[in-house]
């Protein structure tokens, strides 16, 4: 049972289905099976809920038509309306991340897995965030794009000091991107599996075992303030992409 | 394949590893996200996975949503713009109304007063004709009141002059002609 295992073993990624294609290991491991069942589950939702088109919409149609209305105005208030060309990108981004992250909230015992915990997972999606945002913004502005590292309204002798923080700030956006997501959810996850543990360790502990419903309610508490987290990082991650993209659309300010 | 201590383990391989957080008993006790023999897999799938979702949301179901949604806002303009053409056509019909209505009391008004004006002048002609007629009745009842008048005066003489007559007969038992008494009569009424 899960609970003789460790906080860490939660995290381990597990092979389901060795593949191996042009000397690259992609087995289908509990990760990509997550990210398959994520998929399956948000087509299939947006898909089937939305398969009435009905004026007066169902109650599945409005949760569909929430989430696109929810994302658009996100993109409409942080780029403009010029950035609705991304619209589909940081809706991909955010249902995903938000799937993803609500599905490791669901207690499955040696099952449950938590595909965006890992920085590999995050760290791929922010560098695809701000290739996008270089790639657009030298297509959209040329080799001007890179005034956005000259602030405006500051004396040309602060540059020297300012354009290498401009520099160093615009890198660690993809390092600030995937770490706050990766890092939340694994504290998250390590937390709330020392918390339970305990509950166990003081029901084996004999007179001690009367302290276990302390344990207990703290991980309730921490299981709402984890789903709570779960969708708050998915929103954090698809604002920032705003953002980004949004540099990239306008230019230097 | 090295994985496969992963997944269900050396048992104490993972005692190892929690209880002491060491990193240094090969791969199996490596942190698990930090562990980079398993960064190619996830990446596959997240690269296959992410590409189809992108593809699938940008090409099929945001478009699908986004329509009907567009859709109902189109309707519901459509039905605002409906009820403002309404209501403005019951506002004009209603100032229409209010229009035929005091038109039709100012034209009460004046049709009534003509009436009355009318009435009058036909009241008047006929109080003249009635009045004229009383008139010539009166005046003929006056006439007649003074002819007969006349005559019974000219009656009282004759029937005086008779009277005397027989009296003085009576007294003197002398025939006397009228004409003589008559004529006395005259003198006596003359001195």
């Amino acid at each position: 049972m899960a609970a003789g295992h460790g906080p860490i073993e939660q995290f381990e990624i597990k092979e389901l289905v060795p593949i191996e294609l042009f000397g690259i290991n992609a087995s289908l491991t509990n990760s990509g099976a997550y990210m398959i069942a994520a998929l399956g589950l948000i087509f299939g939702f947006l898909y089937f809920s939305t398969g009435g088109r009905s004026l007066v919409p169902t109650r599945l149609q409005s949760i569909s038509e929430i989430l696109y209305e929810f994302v658009a105005t996100t993109v409409r208030e942080n780029i403009g309306t010029k950035g609705m060309q991304f619209f589909p990108l940081v809706f991909s981004l955010f249902i995903f991340v938000l799937v993803l992250n609500l599905f490791g909230m669901i207690p499955i015992p040696g099952v449950t897995f938590t595909v965006t915990s890992h920085i590999a997972v995050t760290a791929s999606l922010a560098i695809l965030v701000i290739s996008i945002v270089i790639l657009y913004g030298l297509y959209k502005h040329g080799l001007g794009f890179f005034g956005i590292f000259v602030p405006s309204g500051v004396p040309i002798a602060l540059y020297p000091l300012l354009i290498p923080i401009e520099i160093i700030s615009f890198i660690s956006r993809p390092i600030s991107l995937s770490v706050r997501l990766f890092a939340n959810m694994l504290a998250g996850h390590i937390a709330l599996k020392i918390f339970a543990s305990f509950i166990g360790l003081l029901l084996g502990a004999g007179v001690w075992a009367i302290l276990a419903p302390l344990p207990l309610l703290l991980t309730i508490a921490l299981t709402a303030l984890e789903v709570l987290v779960a969708v708050l990082q998915a929103y954090v991650f698809a604002v920032l992409t705003c953002i980004y993209l949004s540099d990239a659309v306008h230019g230097s300010h | 394949m090295a994985e496969k201590t992963h997944s269900d383990g050396a048992k104490g391989a993972h005692d190892v590893h929690t209880s002491t957080g060491d990193h240094g008993g090969g791969h199996s006790s490596t942190f698990p996200p930090f562990n980079s023999e398993t960064f190619a897999p996830q990446l596959v799938w997240l690269f296959l996975t992410f590409t189809l979702l992108y593809v699938l949301m940008s090409r099929l179901v945001l478009p699908r949503i986004g329509e009907v949604i567009e859709e109902r806002r189109d309707r519901i303009q459509r039905d605002l713009d409906t009820a403002e053409r309404l209501k403005g056509d019951t506002d004009k019909a209603l100032a229409d109304y209010e229009k035929a209505l005091s038109d039709a009391r100012t034209n009460a008004g004046s049709i009534a007063r003509e009436t009355r004006e009318k009435l009058d002048v036909k009241v008047a002609e006929r109080q003249a004709v009635v009045d004229a007629e009383i008139d010539g009745r009166i005046a003929e009842a006056e006439k007649q009141i003074a002819e007969t008048r006349a005559k019974a005066q000219a009656s009282v003489s004759d029937i005086a002059s008779d009277v005397a007559g027989a009296i003085v007969k009576q007294l003197i038992d002398t025939d006397v002609s009228s004409a003589d008494v008559k004529a006395a009569i005259a003198s006596q009424a003359n001195s």
